[in-house]
């Protein structure tokens, strides 16, 4: 009987996490880097597939701002390639419906394809599991599945562009009845397909969210306490739990909207609907409103998805350039804890001017603006942290500190936006673009560069060329800000967000100089990025060999040799103390200890 | 030598069952949350709607068929049950008549939506079908996997593959066919009864 048991399960799982099996770095090219089971390899390919559709998405938003400051002129070059097709009129102009795919696909791309799978998927996978000092993830199968499911849902996405009317054009909020029927939108075939694709990511999703919560549950090493946990590891956790609760809603939303394009049903289509001048044959009885409520309550938790684990990068990057530990991490904890909790109930603050009960907004308002609580206890203990310390200003460390101005700012502009007599007057307008890309672009994207900088070696066993680090950092913040920035201007005097022909509005024709102004900045912003795609490429190969630990951090990634072993850890660690034990006296005439380095006898290590 | 490799291999299988364990609840509050979006709008539509949606259905077939699911969720805990005694006989026939009752189920169900199509209505006839389609069809989807996932486990508990150490394979079938059940024990009142 025994006998039976083993083979039977060596045979069915040859390689489960933590469970102690140990079986060779498989060898054949498909098993090693496509099917691959290796939490490492996995991070590595969430990393750089969300890397490259960045460019995508980036190539879009270019093309984007093109028509808003010369509208219906002819795109130099590309519109000149590709006339006819695409977003693209006989003429190689942008044409209005054109525009609006550019706009919604920049927005799914970026936070479906970019934002979730690299910040969640490529440093979440890889940095699990070497934080809390197991193998591997508690289901490695499952793991490489859902970066294929991601990959697959890629397909829909890319191939919507080429199908009759093109890719989704009903914003990336697809808000029904332009989304729900055939011929309200300018896309037909394509906005079916993205809903496919979103709903496979989605799916992606959840099952990354139920592999990091086992994981970070049931495969700590002996030691690591909840309370040692590394920042980013619990920022890691409580997104899971996002991922797990909320990506369900919009599955169930997006079903029932497949279903309204498909069978023709009417969830979302109210009665005696009147399209293009004739009643819909559509039966209706549904309500529009409803898509807004299931969307947002997915998606405003989504909105922390793209935030939390970057604040986790944060910290992590913070804490070592400042060789302090952090400040306040039981609040660091509860903050982002309690911004989950408040993520859930804030859904409605988008939908102010929905047409919802305003005593609803009311509500929606006081949650929302509570948020400022927990966000502002971590601004201020990341503040805190500095304070003092013995700042390192190397590459991560710039990006960081961008990261936390741009946040301050982003956050101070949604608190107008929180307010719901403000937002009556900014909602829609071109100051909701500046505010979300100050903490999307300006808060997350700063920390995935700072972040990929700092962990370079562990990814690939290199150093990133730090001069051209620099210099992208410098040209990012710069040519960011001054894209950024006036689009509060632009919001404030009125300027309507997706709207394909300003020159239309005489009051818009005073700020035609400016969103030429804003174009240019977002072109030189674009070709910024060019210095990091060299740098990334160029320093895999070419970089300076890394040493186990360039940067002298505590946590246990820091003990393993760069590039990381295929299983991790030899001997399995055991902690010591927390992960942030900087400048401690424990260390002796350094100024770091490690988390698995033995206490020295007669001292009791630390107990932040 | 041979006592220590069982009592590693046995630690080995306790250790992952717990982690599968507590990865399948996970998964099922995700899927809770699935059907919630549809039951929120459902609730929505219904009590915002100036009349009453409600289209009649065939209540036999619909009790028939929650008669027919609950009795598998009974089978399938026996089945559970004779895996956790290594009794392999116990397994194979339990399970093999919970997948049975389940693909019953699917026929009555397929019996029912015949009756709508010959009678012209479809998901786009009015709200209420909507939901009904949506629903009854979210939930056939569910019932078909777990199908697919229970005949590739019964042949693996033919094969011999499970006993008193490990079986967790079973439980989390278990699990999941309970689920699928609890929804439908939801779903037969709020669209057939109410």
């Amino acid at each position: 009987m025994s006998e039976q048991t083993i083979s039977g399960t060596t045979a069915e799982a040859p390689h489960a996490g933590g469970g102690g099996h140990h079986h060779p770095q498989p060898t054949s090219f498909f098993r090693r880097y496509v099917w691959s089971y290796d939490h490492k390899v996995v991070g590595k390919q969430y990393l750089i597939t969300s890397l490259c559709f960045m460019l995508l998405g980036g190539g879009l938003a270019m093309l984007l701002r093109w028509q808003i400051a010369y509208p219906f002129v002819p795109v130099p070059f590309i519109g000149h390639w590709l006339k006819g097709m695409f977003f693209f009129g006989n003429n190689g102009a942008i044409t209005p419906e054109g525009y609006l795919e550019l706009g919604a696909m920049h927005g799914l791309v970026m936070i479906f394809f970019v934002v979730i799978p690299l910040i969640v998927g490529g440093f979440g996978n890889f940095l699990i599991p070497l934080h809390i000092g197991a193998e591997d993830v508690s289901f490695p199968m499952l793991n490489a599945l859902s970066y294929w499911l991601y990959a697959a849902a890629s397909v829909p996405m890319l191939l919507s562009f080429f199908v009759d009317k093109g890719a989704a054009a009903a914003g990336w909020t697809n808000y029904p009845p332009l989304s729900d029927i055939a011929g309200a939108s300018p896309s037909s075939l394509g906005l079916t397909l993205v809903l496919v694709a979103i709903y496979l990511a989605g799916f992606s999703s959840i099952l990354g969210g139920v592999n990091f919560l086992v994981t970070i549950a049931k495969l700590r090493a002996p030691g690591m306490t909840w309370g040692r946990l590394p920042l980013l590891t619990w920022a890691q956790f409580i997104t899971a739990v996002f991922q797990c609760l909320a990506t369900p809603m919009l599955a169930a939303g997006a079903s029932m909207l497949i279903f309204d394009r498909v069978f023709h049903t009417s969830f979302f289509l109210p009665s005696g609907l009147m399209v293009g001048g004739a009643a819909a044959a559509n039966s209706g009885g549904g309500y529009p409103l409803l898509w807004q409520h299931i969307f947002w309550f997915y998606a405003h938790p989504a909105v922390y998805i793209l935030i939390l684990p970057t604040m986790g990068i944060a910290s992590e990057i913070l804490t070592t350039f400042s060789r302090k530990p952090v400040f306040g991490y039981k609040a660091m904890v509860i903050s982002l804890a309690s911004i989950m909790g408040l993520g859930f109930i804030v859904w409605g603050h988008h939908m102010f001017v929905s047409g919802m009960n305003p005593m609803l907004g009311m509500a929606f308002m006081v949650s929302t603006i509570f948020i400022a609580l927990p966000s502002g206890v971590k601004v201020f203990n990341w503040l805190g942290t500095l304070w003092g310390g013995n700042i390192r200003f190397d590459s991560p460390m710039l990006f960081a500190l961008g990261f936390i101005s741009m946040f301050i700012i982003g956050g101070l502009s949604g608190i107008f936006m929180a307010s719901t007599p403000a937002d009556i007057y900014l909602h829609d307008t071109y100051y909701i673009i500046a505010h979300f890309h100050y903490i999307v672009f300006g808060a997350t994207i700063f920390a995935v560069f700072g972040g990929i900088s700092f962990w370079f070696p562990k990814f690939f066993g290199r150093m990133m060329n730090e001069p051209l680090a620099k210099l992208h950092w410098l040209l990012t913040l710069v040519f960011f800000n001054l894209t950024f920035f006036p689009m509060h201007f632009l919001g404030e005097a009125g300027h309507m967000r997706r709207l394909a022909t300003s020159t239309d509005y005489e009051f818009l024709n005073s700020l035609a100089g400016l969103n030429v102004f804003i174009t240019w900045s977002a072109y030189y912003l674009g070709l910024s990025q060019l210095i990091f795609v060299f740098n990334f490429f160029h320093s895999m190969f070419y970089g300076k060999k890394a040493t186990e630990n360039p940067w002298q951090g505590n946590t246990l990634e820091w003990t393993l040799p760069s590039p990381v072993p295929y299983y991790n850890f030899d001997v399995p660690p055991v902690v010591y103390r927390g992960p942030y034990e900087y400048s401690s006296e424990e260390a002796g005439d350094k100024d770091w200890i490690s988390q698995s380095t033995p206490p020295v006898p007669g001292m009791t290590p630390a107990k932040h | 030598m041979e006592m220590t490799a069982n009592a590693t291999e046995a630690a080995f299988h306790r250790k992952r069952a717990d982690m599968r364990r507590f990865g399948m609840w996970l998964f099922l509050g995700s899927e809770v949350m699935f059907f919630t979006g549809f039951f929120a709008a459902y609730i929505v539509i219904r009590s915002a709607s100036a009349g009453s949606i409600v289209q009649p259905l065939n209540k036999a077939l619909g009790t028939l068929n929650t008669v027919i699911l609950i009795t598998s969720s009974f089978t399938m805990a026996l089945a559970v049950l004779a895996s956790k005694k290594g009794d392999r006989k116990g397994l194979v026939n339990w399970m093999g008549l919970t997948w049975i009752l389940g693909v019953v189920f699917l026929c009555v169900k397929g019996v029912e939506y015949a009756q709508h199509f010959s009678e012209g209505i479809y998901p786009s006839t009015d709200i209420f079908h909507a939901f009904y389609f949506l629903f009854t069809g979210f939930h056939a989807l569910h019932v078909i996997a777990g199908l697919v996932v229970m005949g590739v486990l019964w042949f693996r508990a033919r094969r011999g593959d499970f006993n008193e150490t490990y079986n967790d394979p079973i439980e989390m079938m278990g699990l999941y066919w309970h689920f699928v059940d609890l929804v439908w024990i939801f779903l037969y009142p709020a669209l057939y009864l109410l």
